[in-house]
């Protein structure tokens, strides 16, 4: 009897010793611009969030939140879910968030201002809630911020283990009198990403969209 | 003085500096022959005593290859024998046991024909003698008289009805004895039936008895230790590793197609997110059911003692074992069943993420075929996998015992292989330690040509001599005497 309490316990041990410590989980958060002309754009944001519902897996996180004069709040986002670790569950919740997204694409309306850093900002606190292993924040903008009189947005990111990845950043007017305009402005949010120790990622052509993810 | 002030007045001079090297070089001659020569004999020595070493441990290996494969083949032939054995045991109790049976059988039908035979050979008694007499009376011719002629007349009548009732007899008794024997045919028939069976059996257990004295002939020589029995285990041990090792690699295919049938709905039992190393725990929990279901199997074949891989499940009481069997068979049906409700519930999970696949690309849902064909052709390979993945352990168990020869082979094949390099590198050591010594003598030439001239020409001078004086004694030709003049004179002259 002895003996098979000891054999159980280093089955036990050995079973201990091989379970993987390491977090698996994805976690996304998708910052939708709403401001100007850019709401026009998001029929496109809309299949990216297809895109994620189709390749995220059970337990991982998903949340999709607008872009709008103060971002930095729960009640911009959209929708947010951590996936049941069982498929037919999880499957039932994704398209019900599906649904979600499209009545809010579907209803959304523009706003004056553009609050990204806001929202980024919404972005680190819910990820890190979310206790996600490997964490995702895209932008679907066109990077060009304009905060709303009074907002103060000269907090630093946190960004140490997130993949920053702006999508589908269109070009302004300006922008095509004058390239420079462009260049600067992403240039301007990389170098505020890395010097949060972020990973920064520009993705404009969406169907290449597949190469963010890691895995 | 030191030695290189010695050296210093000549060391410009280069052709001086080379003369003095050659002369040091020709004096360490014999040294460092000695050196170089001892050098690589002891290399030669170290590497042949290793490979006379390495030799020795293959001709342990070798003879234990021929232990274990005459141990194995002695086994096999004792299996083969006993077996038969069981057959004729089982021969004997099936038809013999119930031989008092049937012999009191055969007993019975004997006597039964025996009485039927007898009866059947019973006659009808024959008319009475004086029936003729009476007959004779009874045709005499009378002349008219009536009373005579009535009598007469009622004598014949008396006569043929006698003889209607004589014939009728007969007939009434020839049926009898139609109908005996008639009755008697069958009975024949079962008699010639049990005796054929008799025969058969009797035939069969010396088919069997032919079966055990071949198996017996083929245990004697292994017991023998012979070497065509040697020849004919190990080429039977190599057949039979490579014919287990491709019916593996089948039943390795047949688990790999179980685990993707059972992985895609375990993560709905064990959940999709989670992980043991770098391997889904769903994935895991599928490869240890098919791991239990293979264990169950080895079991269940233990237990009907067709494999002999766990020495303890053969050697329990006949009751036990039973009941072993029954346990692991009760657990492989449940286990199957399990495996076809996986399967099931796989179809439902394979079309519920095509249609989520289908409404997120945008793409208007198809019209699912109604079929269920797949559907039923899944979950019945899901029940009938795990019972043929319990055959694997027969192949498992040839696969593991001729392994052991089969390794044993070519681990003393690779030992005779390193033998030899070994001994290759000690010759080539040794060889090699004389062409440096050869090679050294090359570079010293000038003082070995000198020494060689100084020493060897009085010694060639006094060998011709010698031979001139032999020639002469033992009256050789006289061409041969000149020559040997000339070659005399020659190193004389030169001398």
């Amino acid at each position: 009897m002895k003996r098979f309490f000891i054999l159980v316990l280093l089955i036990g041990l050995a079973v201990g010793g091989c379970t993987d410590a390491q977090n698996r989980t994805t976690g996304v958060y998708m910052l939708l611009d709403t401001s100007g002309t850019y709401a026009l754009e998001l029929k496109k944001a809309q299949s990216i969030v297809n895109y994620l519902l189709g390749t995220l897996q059970p337990k991982d996180t998903l949340a999709v939140a607008c872009i709008d004069t103060g971002s930095f709040s729960e009640k911009d986002i959209v929708a947010k879910m951590t996936f049941d670790q069982r498929p037919s569950v999880a499957n039932n919740q994704k398209r019900a968030f599906q649904k979600t997204v499209g009545d809010f694409v579907a209803k959304v309306k523009s706003s004056s201002y553009t609050d990204i850093s806001g929202g980024i900002l919404q972005a680190i606190e819910y990820l890190n809630e979310a206790g996600a292993g490997q964490k995702y924040i895209l932008i679907f903008s066109d990077l060009k911020e304009e905060l709303a009189k009074g907002h103060v947005r000269d907090v630093p990111f946190q960004l140490s283990d997130f993949n920053v990845i702006a999508l589908n950043v269109t070009k302004l007017r300006q922008d095509i009198r004058d390239p420079g305009n462009y260049l600067d402005r992403v240039e301007q949010w990389r170098s505020k990403v890395e010097s949060g120790k972020g990973k920064w990622q520009v993705v404009n052509d969406l169907e290449r969209i597949d190469t963010i993810f890691d895995r | 003085m030191k030695f290189t002030e010695l050296l210093l007045p000549v060391a410009p001079n280069p052709i001086l500096l080379a003369a003095l090297l050659l002369a040091a070089m020709y004096l360490a001659r014999k040294p460092f022959h000695r050196a170089v020569l001892a050098f690589s004999l002891v290399i030669n020595n170290a590497l042949r005593l290793s490979a006379a070493s390495v030799r020795q441990a293959e001709n342990k290996l070798v003879e234990r290859n021929r232990e274990v494969l005459m141990a194995e083949g002695l086994e096999n032939a004792e299996r083969l024998v006993e077996r038969e054995f069981e057959r004729i045991n089982a021969t004997v109790v099936r038809d013999l046991k119930g031989y008092p049976a049937l012999q009191r059988q055969m007993a019975d039908v004997v006597t039964k024909l025996e009485e039927d035979h007898a009866r059947s050979v019973e006659v009808p008694p024959n008319l009475p003698n004086w029936i003729n007499i009476i007959e004779s009376i009874a045709t005499i011719k009378h002349d008219g008289d009536s009373m005579v002629g009535k009598m007469l007349s009622e004598i014949d009548r008396n006569l043929r009805e006698q003889n209607r009732t004589a014939i009728e007899s007969f007939r009434s008794s020839s049926g009898k004895r139609q109908v005996l024997l008639n009755r008697m045919l069958p009975l024949w028939r079962r008699v010639q039936k049990t005796l054929d069976d008799i025969g058969r059996s009797i035939s069969d257990l010396t088919d069997r008895a032919k079966s055990i004295d071949r198996y017996m002939d083929d245990y004697q020589e292994i017991r023998a230790r012979t070497d065509k029995a040697a020849r004919k285990l190990s080429s039977s041990s190599m057949t039979q590793f490579f014919i287990a090792g491709l019916v593996l690699l089948i039943a390795i295919g047949g688990a790999v197609i179980n685990f993707n049938l059972i992985a895609l709905p375990m993560s709905e039992m064990v959940g999709g997110g989670s992980f043991i190393g770098p391997y889904r725990t769903s994935d895991v929990a599928g490869l240890v059911i098919i791991l239990i279901e293979i264990s169950m199997g080895l079991y269940l074949m233990e237990s009907l003692r067709i494999t002999r891989l766990f020495p303890v499940i053969g050697s329990m009481d006949d009751k036990m074992r039973m009941r072993m069997i029954w346990i692991t068979l009760a657990l492989l049906t449940v286990l199957a069943g399990v495996e076809s409700a996986l399967a099931f519930m796989r179809d439902r999970i394979a079309s519920d993420m095509e249609a989520l696949r289908q409404t997120l690309a945008g793409v208007e849902q198809t019209v699912q075929a109604g079929s269920k064909i797949p559907t039923i052709g899944q979950m019945v390979m899901g029940f009938i996998l795990p019972f043929a993945l319990t055959f694997v352990a027969i192949p498992l168990e040839s696969f593991i015992s001729s392994a052991r020869t089969v390794l044993g082979t070519m681990a003393a094949g690779l030992l005779r292989i390193i033998a030899f390099l070994l001994r290759l590198s000690g010759n080539i050591v040794y060889y090699t330690g004389k062409l440096v010594a050869a090679l050294y003598d090359l570079i010293i030439f000038p003082p070995l040509w000198l020494e060689g001239v100084v020493t060897e020409r009085p010694f060639k001078i006094r060998q011709a001599f010698e031979q001139i004086s032999k020639a002469r004694q033992h009256g050789k030709a006289a061409k041969d005497i000149e020559k040997h003049e000339d070659r005399f004179e020659i190193l004389e002259s030169t001398e």
